[in-house]
């Protein structure tokens, strides 16, 4: 089996995991708002309402598309495409688990090991708002418009806090921007978030600010803007917007995961990795990761369904003039102390 | 060769994506091909191994300023009836300026040497470390003049931006 073969192979799983963990995490969704709420929530479709992901698909497909007359049609196509394509990217430089072995040959269990993964994640992320924006313009309508440069305003001013924080974590393992580097120096529970929670502070809520999640959602905020930048759009192209929010979330989950809480690693790897065969623990630190993966979205919901949304004013101040400067005090402070007292 | 091969084909689309901002009717329609035109650049970058300069770049170009330049096109409302007449003095003033810096590109592309094209020997030049290093010996003092002319362009649009309140 060639590494080519190999890397195909896991991008399909990858691909068919985050579909298929966007389409539960509705559901979840669901469930974990009817929970806070003491309601029950769906429970009609399949048991425990298990089946309403796959109703909702359906209904989304099925729906009459309408496609507003004055609008832009090919740039109203492109918005939501743009917007899911971009929610995959960022998949491709996540450390999945320790590497498997077939027949004597190592197999890393991620896409692309580049030297600039955390970047690489920053660049995507910044793309991520033109889905928004062309979907919100190109719908001729205001709503839509208002929600697109709410959405854009606040992508690109939480995207530098964003980076700031990222920086102070770059300081502490020495300045690789890999992050199959950055988690393996995160062995056992020798985790960044110990040594820069301040950082992982300041980066759990830009993420939340940068996947339009409550109490950032202003781009959609229903009492004011009806649906925000998708309001015209109908059937499965409101399905993509809905959708890549979904895998947002998940992918956002596991980068927080990698960066800050030691992403594969769990106490005793090491000691597994000496008893047990090679693929059976890198299937164990897949599962661990994972489950620190499932621990953050549930973390988003449990957000969403218990703080109300931010007013536009108090969503600039907190990102320039809280967020902006506690992030470029974090680096100041980390980089003396790596200077002056070493690691 | 495969990199002469994706060279050319990176080489067209990035004439073809400039050409096609310039042409487009619609300016939405120029921001997005000027996006893809920074994207066929970043691509030269990663062929001439350069990985940190193409991401940097992406992140700046693609992420930032045509967000904000997207910004300005969508608010604006170009159509028809709304579309600013030019005078046939800014129209000369225009053709004056772009003149001029048409023979600076022609008097500093002269010396070009117009060789086989290479990357260079070791893959990581371009790496993050590299060109930190290269950064802060080499080239602090311009490195550190951007930063103080960065600051000036901070300080100078807040002072615009309060200015308009007051009235």
């Amino acid at each position: 089996m060639s590494v080519l073969i190999f890397k195909v192979i896991l991008i399909v799983i990858i691909f068919l995991i985050s579909l298929g963990l966007a389409a539960y995490a509705t559901y979840g969704e669901r469930k974990v708002a009817a929970f806070l709420q003491d309601r029950i929530g769906p429970d009609r479709a399949g048991p425990f309402g298990l089946l309403q992901p796959i109703a909702d698909g359906v209904k989304m497909f099925l729906k009459e598309e309408i496609i507003p007359t004055v609008s832009d049609k090919f740039l109203f196509i492109l918005g939501p495409s743009l917007f899911m394509v971009t929610a995959l990217m960022t998949s491709a430089v996540i450390p999945w688990g320790t590497p498997m072995e077939f027949g004597g040959v190592t197999y890393h269990l991620q896409v692309a090991d580049i030297n600039i993964g955390i970047l690489y994640v920053l660049g995507v992320v910044s793309l991520g708002v033109y889905g928004i924006m062309l979907g919100g313009w190109s719908s001729n309508n205001k709503y839509a418009l208002l929600g697109a440069i709410r959405a854009s305003s606040q992508m690109i001013s939480y995207e530098l806090a964003m980076g700031m924080s990222v920086i102070a974590v770059l300081l502490i393992s020495d300045g690789s921007l890999s992050l199959n580097a950055i988690v393996e120096g995160q062995k056992g529970l020798n985790w960044n978030v110990f040594y820069q929670p301040l950082a992982a502070l300041i980066f759990i809520i830009t993420a939340f600010a940068e996947c339009n999640r409550t109490p950032f959602d202003l781009p959609e905020s229903e009492s004011e803007l009806i649906g925000g930048y998708h309001t015209e759009y109908s059937s499965m192209k409101l399905g993509l917007y809905l959708f890549a929010e979904y895998i947002n979330m998940f992918i956002s989950s596991a980068i927080i995961s990698s960066l800050f809480f030691g992403g594969y690693n769990f106490p005793g790897l090491e000691y597994l990795q000496t008893v047990l065969p090679t693929n059976l623990v890198s299937l164990i630190s897949f599962g661990a990761f994972f489950t620190k993966i499932l621990f953050f979205i549930f973390f988003f919901m449990w957000v969403r369904w218990t703080i109300p949304r931010f007013r536009y004013d108090q969503l600039m101040r907190l990102g320039w003039q809280v967020l902006m400067p506690l992030a470029i005090i974090n680096v100041l402070i980390t980089g003396a102390v790596v200077t002056f007292f070493g690691n | 060769m495969t990199s002469d091969i994706v060279f050319f084909l990176l080489a067209a689309i990035s004439v073809f994506t400039a050409l096609m901002v310039v042409f487009s009717k619609s300016p939405i329609y120029s921001v997005m091909w000027l996006i893809a035109c920074f994207f066929s650049i970043a691509g030269h970058y990663v062929m001439l191994n350069a990985q940190f300069l193409a991401i940097v770049h992406i992140i700046v170009y693609a992420g930032a300023i045509m967000v904000l330049m997207l910004f300005t096109v969508m608010l604006l409302n170009l159509n028809k009836e709304s579309e600013p007449h030019k005078s046939i003095l800014s129209k000369s003033i225009g053709i004056i300026t772009g003149g001029m810096l048409f023979l600076v590109l022609l008097a500093a592309m002269r010396s070009t040497q117009l060789g086989p094209y290479s990357a260079p020997e070791t893959t990581d030049v371009g790496f993050v470390q590299k060109v930190g290093m290269k950064l802060f010996t080499d080239y602090l003092l311009p490195f550190e003049m951007t930063s103080v002319l960065f600051i000036a362009a901070m300080i100078g649009s807040v002072v615009l931006a309060k200015k308009e309140r007051n009235i």
